[in-house]
């Protein structure tokens, strides 16, 4: 069998502070196989974002950063590469998608700029009118109606949903391995989200890709990932099979997380217990989706 | 029952540049005294724009509003600041953050001269415990508290006025959802208690189903449906607010069943 599109073991991260060490991350063990949408869920706080920054190796370059652990792509460790190696996967094999589409675009160039920079990083000696053509064809692909003035719009000229598809677009030009998606579709109107989130996922098969989907929308999650791993101040708490795990979550933290979500069915305001007991308990995997049991 | 406020035939222009964009266009509605009115649509919709002209930031381009029958003037007196009062997005932006907790809620207090003054320091204990929170927390500055505890004690200064409606801006859209339910129960037990009146603004159409009794769905300045909460969550009778609460993200297969029963007249219409 092929290695994971993504590996992560044991991994720990703590930030070193004037009163000592905060400690982000405490040892989580994550894994993504090729063509799976896998999610990470969790509270604000919990250091889903600051994984997604690890595997891109974002954090690394922070003074007071201190990690440990094992990170590897596509079977290489990701440790022992070197800067230039990194930066190489980085826009290309590896691509983020962040939470705030309008900030995430430079405004003083024109997408059209920006959008031949990201295709240079997979092939670097391209041409501006082969980059543009190949631009219109990707926002194409994410039903921008009219390609060619995105193109030489500012970002702050577009809307927010139109931003979103940008940046989608972006992430896959260059038919990544592994699409690393921050909270896409937070910043924008239910039905704009919908549709964007709909959209993602046709692209994300069709390119093959693997994604990590970091959400704290349950609602989100449900309806995007194959598998989830419930992450609760820097531990994994719970993982299993998206289905199953809405069903019937198993971990205390995930239940009580569920039970707050209010329904549209209308079952009143959740009640939730003011005793937050047993959200420190141990992983609970779901039958057959430990990582001992997934991983060859 | 009687309406508290009544916003009748209000339509707000904005100019800029030459352009002019039209937030609110002819909406007329009613908020009867003890109900909880929630005001949802899309960014754009002008549901911010009519809290603001509900509290008096904003004056109407034409129409009128009536509070307790009286209509309300453009400039506001102390006296109907007090009875309508807000609670924001974003309580971190909404405190001060170089007074401590305690004093932005006596500030209320002052302002309106609510109280002797040797008691408003007792009374901000008694608000803090109100929304849940220890009344020696008075003392520190809104950085040291939570999201959550933030929220709370924005709740604590706008009960501090005694007014008789609150205008809640999504007030529970930049929490957790464990805080989020725990904030929502709370607002939920002070209107009981309190007998209050809320004008509950929110995209979030999940939290409007469990603590609104009443909807009013907004799309691009019109007000296109209004109704009893279960009424239109079961049979909503025009399609943008079909298209709205068929795009919810749900977590339970009966809130899938729901949302796709929902969906099914608009699939056909394509």
């Amino acid at each position: 069998m092929t290695a994971p599109t993504l590996a992560i073991d044991d991994l720990r991260l703590g930030f070193r502070g004037w009163a000592g060490t905060a400690e982000v991350l405490h040892g989580i063990s994550l894994h993504i196989a090729k063509g799976e949408r896998v999610a990470l869920v969790g509270e604000s706080g919990s250091g889903k974002s600051v994984t997604a920054r690890l595997v891109l190796g974002l954090v690394q370059e922070l003074r007071g950063a201190r990690y440990s652990g094992r990170m590897a792509f596509e079977g290489r460790d990701l440790g022992t590469l070197s800067r230039r190696e990194r930066e190489a996967l980085r826009g290309d094999r590896i691509s983020m998608i962040f939470q705030d589409p309008t900030s995430s675009l430079n405004p003083v160039y024109t997408i059209g700029t920006l959008f031949h920079e990201v295709l240079r990083r997979g092939n670097p000696g391209i041409g501006a009118a082969e980059a543009r053509e190949r631009a219109v064809a990707a926002l194409d692909d994410v039903a921008i109606a009219d390609p060619g003035r995105v193109l030489d719009s500012y970002a702050f000229q577009l809307s927010g949903g139109m931003n979103q598809r940008v940046l989608i677009a972006m992430a896959l030009a260059n038919s990544p391995s592994l699409l690393l998606a921050d909270e896409p579709g937070t910043a924008l109107d239910v039905t704009v989200q919908a549709q964007t989130l709909a959209l993602m996922q046709q692209l994300v098969a069709r390119h093959g890709a693997s994604m990590l989907f970091i959400s704290h929308n349950l609602g989100v999650v449900r309806e995007f990932a194959d598998r989830v791993y419930v992450i609760y101040k820097g531990r994994i708490v719970e993982q299993g099979p998206t289905e199953g795990l809405f069903e019937a979550p198993l971990h205390p933290y995930t239940r009580a997380l569920m039970a707050a979500v209010p329904r549209i069915t209308g079952e009143g305001i959740p009640e939730i217990d003011e005793e937050q007991t047993g959200f420190y308990d141990p992983l609970v995997a779901h039958p057959g989706y430990s990582e001992a049991e997934l991983r060859p | 029952m009687k309406p508290l406020l009544q916003v009748i035939d209000v339509t707000k222009t904005f100019d800029a540049g030459g352009t002019s964009v039209r937030a609110l266009d002819g909406v007329s509605f009613s908020v009867s005294a003890g109900e909880c009115l929630a005001v949802v649509g899309e960014s754009g919709s002008g549901k911010s724009t009519i809290a603001n002209i509900v509290l008096g930031i904003y004056q109407p381009t034409s129409g009128a509003l009536l509070f307790q029958d009286k209509e309300l003037p453009d400039v506001r007196s102390l006296a109907l600041k007090q009875a309508i009062q807000l609670v924001q997005q974003n309580p971190l932006s909404s405190l001060n953050p170089r007074r401590s907790v305690g004093a932005s809620i006596r500030l209320a207090l002052d302002v309106h001269a609510i109280g002797d003054r040797a008691g408003r320091k007792a009374r901000v204990g008694e608000l803090l415990e109100e929304v849940g929170l220890p009344a020696d927390y008075a003392d520190r500055s809104p950085a040291a508290l939570s999201g959550g505890q933030r929220q709370r004690v924005a709740i604590a200064r706008a009960l501090a006025c005694q007014s008789e409606l609150l205008v809640l801006d999504e007030p529970t859209s930049a929490l957790d959802v464990l805080v989020q339910a725990r904030v929502l129960k709370l607002l939920a037990d002070i209107r009981q208690a309190r007998r209050l009146t809320y004008i509950f603004i929110t995209h979030d159409l999940a939290v409007v189903r469990n603590i609104a009794d009443r909807v009013a769905v907004f799309e691009k300045g019109r007000l296109v449906e209004i109704a009893p909460t279960a009424d239109l969550f079961a049979n909503p009778s025009h399609p943008y607010t079909r298209r709205l609460i068929s795009a919810v993200p749900v977590t339970s297969r009966r809130e899938a069943e729901l949302r796709d029963r929902l969906q099914e007249p608009l699939d056909a219409d394509l």
